[in-house]
């Protein structure tokens, strides 16, 4: 059974059409990644499932409730996490985590079993002002306070934009853990490395997904051949490169060229005697296995 | 379980405003400090005020009482005045604040006819100043009377015309603690808690008190609720200190008057709700209370300039100005000390606002973010 089901969604502000005839399901027990870059529309999409916008056209329902004419009642089974951190700086952790346990009509005591792992975490600076904690603990307050009612269904949105790598190992790792209390979870980033930690995610770009599929599925969907290559001087023959016959697409991840070949039978050889042909003298060549991020940028493109 | 939620969120609000020092200066301290400067620009002490004698008679009674208010201390005579057009420009001139008028044939009137005029002429531009001065002129003047009569001419009377030039009925006199009161109401009740509702908008939080369970009436009333007690209380602390320290009479029913405050607060409260719902951000609800509310309710409402000398159409504006019937309110009850008979229309036209603000607030109240 779906939990979130969203059917035809579009939604426009003033200029923009931020979301454009979206429609996606999410599965009960599932932590679904929503991935795409900045002003894809996540946020927008979020908003409207936990009903704080409305959308012009479409229909959207958690646990089978429709978000716009059941509101209140949807309101009580989610969990919330904006994007920008919305808890009271001036109240310590334990007050803001008490206040949002009032609120819902809970106690810490009383749910302390989900939110123990992240509060062990925060125990050492219960009496801080949230305003003065850092940024991994603030994301993890604000889980705590997300989580305090125990909701069916958590959203969260861009949790990990902004925290130090570590702390988003540690969260992704909280996630995890609230998956196997039977928690479903719906976490949109911006970062195409923590895809792979999700069950399945749906690609969105300015207001379209493009993509639904397990992360690894969506690599072995992948529809060409896909090598690396290693050389200091590849940044500035770019032009050449995706002037290749073969040449689907070629793009730098970090320092390394990926580069997708149309030709099934292409070899690491192949290419490295084209490159030789424009000047690029012992290049590292490798056939290798295509990302989500190679998967994200072929689908941009078609 | 409802109520308890209720009471989470009423003793969070407590603590925003306990932790921030900006909003306990505001609410605490402000209310003291701003009477405290109207009330020395009231009360300042009177020596020496330069005064013009127009002394149409030129007896012996009328220079024994230039003399007497000379000799009081309060006043210095520095001017002769011969004719009526002299006033007006002894005034203009600035170096006179009040000036004297004996009728023609002062003593024999007060001898043979029981009874002589004195004028008392005083330049209200300055309210506060002129009717300290009158009051004493009149004062020494009554005492005068009573020492001529003692001295065997009994029952003599000398009639004190008092006129304030500029400003005739003299309206602002007792209205700086009425007035001061209206200052911090707004300020702390309108102002307060629309920046600390937006507050909550512009922090993100209120998408989360908007998921959350709670309906937005114990979101607004649990953000309003604890400015409600604040202004309670400074309300009370004015009220004191006007009677102790100011000498404000308190002619009519205290309930009456605490009923009125608590009635005005009230009023306040439902503009700043709905300042917030206008609202994105602070700034915006600060600008709204401070330039849309706060100004034209001081200009408009009596408390520094009388409404009776506006014009016509600034007069009518007035009207729908809350402070003006919250004025007229307490003038009644604490001056002219009248009961609930003569300040009802006051008090319903208090609670209609009030209800059309309320209204208005939930039609705009958004339980979404757009």
């Amino acid at each position: 059974m779906s939990i979130i089901k969203i059917t035809n969604v579009s939604k426009s502000y003033a200029t923009v059409k931020a979301l454009k005839d979206i429609t996606l399901s999410v599965e009960r027990g599932e932590l679904f990644g929503l991935i795409g870059p900045d002003g894809a529309g996540k946020t927008t999409l979020m908003r409207i499932l936990t009903t704080l916008l409305l959308p012009d056209k479409g229909s959207a329902q958690v646990c089978e409730l429709d978000v716009v004419n059941y509101y209140r009642k949807v309101r009580n089974i989610l969990g919330y996490m904006p994007g920008q951190f919305s808890l009271y700086q001036d109240l310590s952790v334990e007050e803001n985590l008490k206040f949002f346990a009032g609120v819902f009509g809970t106690t810490i005591e009383e749910n302390y079993h989900l939110i123990e792992d992240v509060y062990k975490m925060l125990e050492p600076f219960k009496n801080r002002p949230a305003g003065k904690l850092s940024g991994g603990m603030k994301q993890k307050l604000a889980l705590s306070c997300a989580l305090i009612h125990k909701p069916e269904v958590l959203i969260l949105d861009e949790p990990t934009t902004g925290v130090d790598a570590v702390s988003r190992k540690e969260f992704w790792g909280l996630l995890r853990k609230l998956k196997a209390e039977g928690i479903t979870i719906l976490v949109s980033t911006a970062y195409m490395d923590e895809a792979s930690l999700c069950d399945r995610v749906a690609l969105i770009q300015k207001g379209e997904i493009l993509g639904v599929n397990k992360p690894e599925q969506f690599a072995k969907e992948y529809p060409y051949r896909l090598f690396s290559i290693e050389h200091p001087d590849v940044t500035l023959k770019l032009n050449e490169v995706r002037g290749f016959n073969s040449c689907k697409g070629a793009y730098l991840f970090g320092g390394v060229l990926h580069f997708s070949s149309i030709n099934n039978n292409e070899t690491p050889e192949g290419i490295i005697n084209q490159l030789n042909g424009i000047g690029i003298s012992n290049p590292i060549v490798k056939s290798i296995d295509a990302g989500i991020e190679d998967c994200f940028i072929q689908m941009m493109e078609s | 379980m409802v109520h308890n939620r209720f009471r989470d969120f009423l003793v969070k609000e407590f603590k925003h405003i306990i932790r921030d020092p900006r909003t306990l200066l505001i609410v605490i301290l402000m209310p003291v400090l701003q009477l405290i400067i109207f009330g020395y620009v009231v009360s300042n002490e009177i020596s020496d005020a330069r005064i013009a004698i127009y002394d149409k008679s030129n007896d012996y009674l009328s220079q024994k009482l230039t003399q007497k208010l000379a000799a009081s201390g309060y006043f210095l005579p520095v001017r002769n005045i011969k004719t009526d057009a002299e006033i007006d420009q002894a005034f203009k001139a600035g170096d006179v604040k009040l000036v004297i008028v004996y009728e023609p044939n002062f003593a024999e009137n007060f001898i043979r006819n029981n009874k002589a005029d004195v004028q008392i002429i005083t330049d209200a531009s300055e309210p506060n100043t002129a009717s300290i001065l009158a009051n004493y002129a009149q004062a020494v003047i009554t005492t005068f009377t009573n020492e001529q009569n003692n001295n065997g001419i009994s029952a003599n009377r000398l009639d004190i015309r008092s006129r304030m030039l500029y400003n005739e009925e003299l309206k602002a006199v007792y209205m700086f603690v009425p007035g001061t009161m209206v200052l911090i109401l707004m300020l702390i009740t309108a102002m307060m808690t629309s920046i600390s509702i937006t507050r909550e908008k512009e922090l993100g939080t209120m998408e989360i008190l908007l998921v959350s369970p709670l309906r937005p009436s114990q979101i607004i009333f649990g953000k309003v609720l604890p400015y409600v007690s604040l202004a309670f209380f400074n309300t009370i602390v004015i009220l004191l200190m006007g009677y102790t320290v100011f000498g404000l009479p308190l002619r009519g029913s205290l309930a009456l008057l605490l009923l009125v405050c608590f009635i005005f607060i009230l009023l306040a409260l439902s503009l700043g709700i709905l300042i917030s719902t206008l609202s994105k951000t602070q700034a915006i609800a600060m600008f709204m209370s401070m330039f849309a509310l706060m100004l034209p309710t001081i200009l408009l409402s009596g408390f520094i300039f009388p409404i009776e000398n506006m014009p016509k159409v600034l007069q009518w504006l007035s009207l729908a100005m809350p402070p003006r019937w919250f004025l007229s309110a307490l003038k009644t009850i604490m001056i002219k000390g009248e009961g609930f008979a003569y300040v009802w229309k006051e008090i319903a036209i208090m609670l209609g606002m009030t209800a059309f603000f309320l209204a208005l607030s939930v039609k705009k109240f958004k339980v979404r973010l757009e």
